[in-house]
């Protein structure tokens, strides 16, 4: 495997898991906060040279020079590929942003410490491909939420619960797949157990409750954190994805389906903030599950656009919200606020992110949103119909809680609740990736179609295993194929807005 | 010297820049924090609309001097992979020219109006701002060569209203108005979204041109079969009535008038109730494939006139008087256009919105005109019965007619009742099961209590 110049993935694993320990010994919390971010920033600048590395030797995927952990287990655990390669500096981007937007009202409560060490998980989870790997670090990334619910005395059983399945499946179900034998494409009931175990990551129906009990109890900053760089997706790219039959697949993209409408009606009905943005949140992310299961160029291409734009969106989404909590404490959806005129940079700032996670012209989400839910469309047209359903629904929430926070009422305030200078770069960074990439997204979806491609390549070269071990076995087997245009190239169509759909084909025996 | 298509296309593109510009240079500092002066945004204003209004005369000029029927501007494409193109296309014809003159006129007219209108008014900045949005959604509606680009200021024009009619946001009415017209526009947008997504798919393309034929408008014809064009053709119907406030969505129509005078005017008067109307005549040729189709929109046409109608009598307020008003010449033009009287519907649109421009704008003074002409004649203006009310007859019919037109068809109680209310008692619901699972989850902890809800919760908060 081609190597990188320098081992950039372990710098950015190894800095915030090291910083941890010196942060945690300090003993005033200012202190505490501004070494974070020094060490943030280091992450982030690391993850940064990571991509532009990677991309400056055009190659699928690379490890690290000097690779530490090839040398002591003999493989290749940390490597970047065309998926992980913006996830890395997008996931450090947001533990920065959530650091610098981190005000003294919550300083005492919310852990810097815990923060960098789940930031580490977070960016070796990105960094993995090997499933055991990938396994232990979303095990490991359950932890720091739990030792922070401890720590505040809040009740853990249901966020327990849940992560203790989730880990369970995970392990069970991966553990039945190597008892199947890897290069293959596997029955329903072996892969049930690590879907299942996706949908309580990702908070498919009905196993989401989790997310919004923790959202409750935990600190804003820490639940943001551990929703918004939907690790859950990832966990179905890398263990579900390459494996599953359609079936499977068929089965993650209704059930995503549902769980996005479920959750769109839910944001709109939520009587307090917190429980509407996760709401808000759960159904943006099941739609990234949704363009995923169609595993077709167009549509996975879409899914990976709107993960990115979805994470960064609803992360400045949830970041404004909390700027607003600091000053206001909770905040309850049933009554106006009127917080515009003392802060009408967030108010900005939350239209901006929120219309950005429904994929509105001119922000990051349009053209990865179009082309979810053409992808859908294209496999199955009542899932595009449904999904430009669920973001019509999403679009009035989100208009809903700007009027009840920032209007129809006169607040009065004895102290200034504007915003300080920090809070203004986070949102005027936000912003700026939001509008940049919503004008000039050539880039950022020409990568997306790549890492698309990647993907289904793997899943092709699975079925094609599968069919010639069949083939050795002797049987004649009807599989489900699609037409090969489908999955591989279509030749460009420069007159056309859009190149007409290939049709599927229909079940074909396979006779060997 | 320059030749005819360089020409054309600078000039096209200025046309299309100018607004973008506008909202940019309003935008960016308001971003930061340092809006600019009251001075120096109506200067910005009035120059971005002169210069794109000029350079839609100097197409119009290059096109009747040269004998073109249609200018077609493609700026490339703003995405390519090997499986999807979105193309930047702009179209100038006998549809788009004379709409985005009249829409440049009217912003200019109202920019000028609102200058002095909202001198001082805290909001000032916020809403020229929304207005520069607004132009810039209307002017690339208007000038969209692809359906994807039509949506894309669609969205726009949508968005900037919504938050036109709250302007007035430290009061609730308005905000509440505001959110119903913007979950009305949603449902208005998704219509369309389906619609263009259904285009792609059936078709494989997305412009105009290859859409309706090779004709210019309106002489286009579609490339879809007779069932084809009823699908797209429903779809688009509904998004046209979402945005023009035809059956069932006339609702939110009155209620946008809690936004200033200038938006009233140049939203709900002019420009953006004709909006659903404009994007009947760009896929006319998809409506005349299918008489159902065309039935459909005379009836919905008639139907909404006819009901405009009686509720303009019937209202209590000038600006709602007004605003039904101008539904009703909605309806009429969407039936001109079911019975494919292309030309006079346009025609229809332009005459309409200047005059209801000037009657909306002259609202607030409407009743010192009043007091004005009493006066000088020294006696009340006499009040002559209408046709309506010589042909209704008076009894148990009218008053069944008159409260119809109060309550203005009903229609947003039947919405509230048959929809909405079901939607959010269903997920309310769901809410309390959660609650309930999470409590056993969690071993009987009680959570922190969810607000109890405010007493002045109404329906109206129901989106």
């Amino acid at each position: 495997m081609t190597e990188l110049h320098l081992p950039w993935l372990e710098i950015s694993v190894l800095i915030p898991l090291i910083s941890a320990i010196w942060v945690e010994r300090q003993r005033d919390p200012d202190a505490a906060r501004k070494w974070c971010l020094v060490f943030s920033s280091l992450t982030l600048a690391s993850t940064l040279a990571a991509w532009a590395d990677f991309l400056s030797l055009s190659v699928f995927q690379a490890h690290d020079r000097w690779d530490l952990m090839h040398e002591l287990i003999g493989r290749d655990v940390l490597v970047i590929d065309e998926l992980s390669a913006p996830l890395l500096p997008l996931a450090a981007g947001l533990y920065l942003l959530t650091a610098i937007a981190t005000l003294r009202t919550k300083i005492r409560r919310f852990s810097f410490a815990w923060t960098l060490v789940s930031e580490a998980i977070v960016l070796a989870t990105f960094s993995c491909k090997e499933p055991w790997g990938v396994i232990a670090l979303l095990a490991a990334g359950t932890i720091p939420p739990f030792i922070e619910l401890r720590a505040r005395g809040k009740p853990t059983g249901v966020y327990v619960w849940h992560m203790a399945t989730f880990v369970v499946l995970l392990v069970l179900g991966w553990a039945a797949i190597e008892a199947e034998g890897r290069q293959r494409l596997h029955s329903f009931w072996a892969v049930a157990p690590l879907l299942a175990a996706v949908f309580i990551r990702c908070g498919i129906v009905p196993f989401h409750c989790w997310m919004a009990d923790l959202f409750e109890r935990a600190t804003f900053g820490t639940a943001l954190l551990f929703a918004s760089p939907i690790v859950g997706a990832y966990a179905a790219v890398r263990l579900v994805l390459p494996i599953s039959p359609d079936s499977v697949l068929r089965t993650l993209g209704l059930i995503s389906l549902v769980t996005a409408f479920y959750a769109a009606g839910m944001a709109l009905v939520q009587r307090e903030a917190r429980r509407f943005f996760c709401y808000l949140f759960l159904s943006n992310s099941a739609l990234v599950l949704v363009g995923l299961e169609t595993a077709t160029p167009i549509g996975l291409t879409g899914a990976l656009c709107v993960w990115l734009s979805v994470a960064l969106a609803l992360s400045g989404f949830g970041l404004t919200l909390r700027a607003l909590e600091s000053r206001h404490g909770r905040l309850s959806l049933t009554t106006f606020h009127g917080l515009y005129d003392h802060t009408p940079a967030l108010a900005v700032c939350f239209m901006l992110t929120g219309l950005a996670s429904v994929g509105f012209p001119g922000t990051f989400g349009f053209i990865g949103t179009e082309m979810l839910i053409d992808g859908a469309v294209q496999a199955y047209p009542y899932v595009g119909i449904a999904v430009v359903v669920v973001t019509a629904l999403n679009g009035i929430a989100i208009v809903q809680a700007y009027f009840r926070l920032f209007t129809g009422t006169r607040h009065a305030s004895s102290v200034s609740l504007a915003i300080c200078f920090r809070e203004r770069f986070a949102v005027l960074a936000l912003a700026a990736f939001i509008l940049a990439g919503g004008l000039y997204p050539q880039p950022g979806v020409a990568s997306r179609h790549h890492a698309a491609m990647e993907i289904l390549r793997e899943r092709e070269s699975k079925l094609a295993e599968m069919q010639r071990e069949r083939g050795r076995e002797g049987e004649i087997e009807s599989v489900l194929v699609e037409a090969p245009s489908r999955v591989l190239p279509l030749p460009p169509s420069p007159t056309h807005s859009l190149a007409p759909s290939p049709p599927l084909s229909l079940t074909q025996p396979i006779v060997h | 010297m320059f030749d005819y298509d360089t020409l054309s296309h600078a000039l096209g593109l200025t046309v299309v820049v100018m607004p973008l510009l506008l909202l940019s240079v309003l935008g960016l500092p308001s971003l930061l924090g340092r809006p600019l002066s009251e001075r120096a945004t109506s200067r910005m204003v009035q120059a971005s609309v002169c210069i794109a209004l000029a350079a839609a005369c100097g197409v119009l000029a290059l096109m009747l001097s040269y004998g073109t029927r249609q200018v077609v501007i493609e700026l490339g494409h703003w995405v390519s992979v090997p499986h999807f193109h979105f193309v930047v296309e702009f179209e100038f014809d006998r549809l788009s020219v004379p709409f985005v003159m009249l829409t440049l006129t009217l912003c200019g007219t109202i920019g000028a109006f609102a200058t002095r209108y909202l001198h001082r008014e805290p909001g000032y900045n916020r809403f020229f701002v929304l207005f520069a949005l607004f132009m810039a959604g209307m002017v690339v509606t208007s000038l969209a060569g692809t359906i994807e680009a039509l949506f894309a200021g669609w969205e726009l024009v949508g968005i900037s209203s919504a938050l036109l009619v709250a302007f007035f946001q430290e009061r609730p009415a308005p905000v509440r108005n505001g959110l119903r017209v913007w979950s009305v526009y949603r449902v208005s947008d998704a219509a369309l979204l389906i619609a263009a997504i259904l285009l792609h798919h059936l078709t494989g393309e997305g412009d105009f041109s290859k859409l309706m034929g090779s004709g210019p408008w309106p002489d286009g014809h579609a490339v879809l079969t007779e069932g084809q064009a009823i699908g797209v053709g429903l779809l688009l119907l509904v998004a046209a009535a979402g945005k023009s406030a035809l059956v069932p969505f006339s609702g939110w129509l009155p209620r946008a008038m809690e936004g200033p005078t200038p938006s009233s005017a140049v939203f709900y008067g002019a420009l953006s109730v004709h909006l659903g109307a404009f994007l009947l005549l760009r896929v006319s040729p998809i409506l005349e494939l299918s008489w159902v189709l065309s039935a459909a929109v005379v009836a919905l046409g008639v139907v909404t006139a006819t009901l405009a109608t009686l509720a303009c009598r019937a209202q209590t307020d000038i600006k709602s008087s007004l605003s039904f008003a101008s539904l009703a010449q909605v309806g009429i033009i969407f039936a001109e256009i079911g019975f494919g009287l292309h030309y006079i519907a346009l025609a229809h649109i332009i005459g309409h919105a200047c005059l209801r421009t000037l009657q909306f704008l002259r609202a607030p003074s409407l009743l010192q005109d009043y007091r004005t002409l009493e006066n000088a004649i020294g006696d009340r203006l006499p009040r002559l019965p209408g046709l309506g009310g010589r042909l209704i007859p008076a009894g148990g019919a009218s008053v069944w007619i008159y409260r119809l037109a109060m309550e203005r068809g009903y229609l947003d109680a039947m919405l509230d009742r048959f929809v909405a209310k079901p939607l959010v008692r269903l997920f309310r619901a769901f809410d309390r099961l959660e609650h309930k699972w999470t409590d056993l989850l969690s071993g009987g902890h009680r959570r922190e209590p969810d607000p109890a809800l405010s007493s002045t919760d109404r329906l109206d908060d129901i989106p």
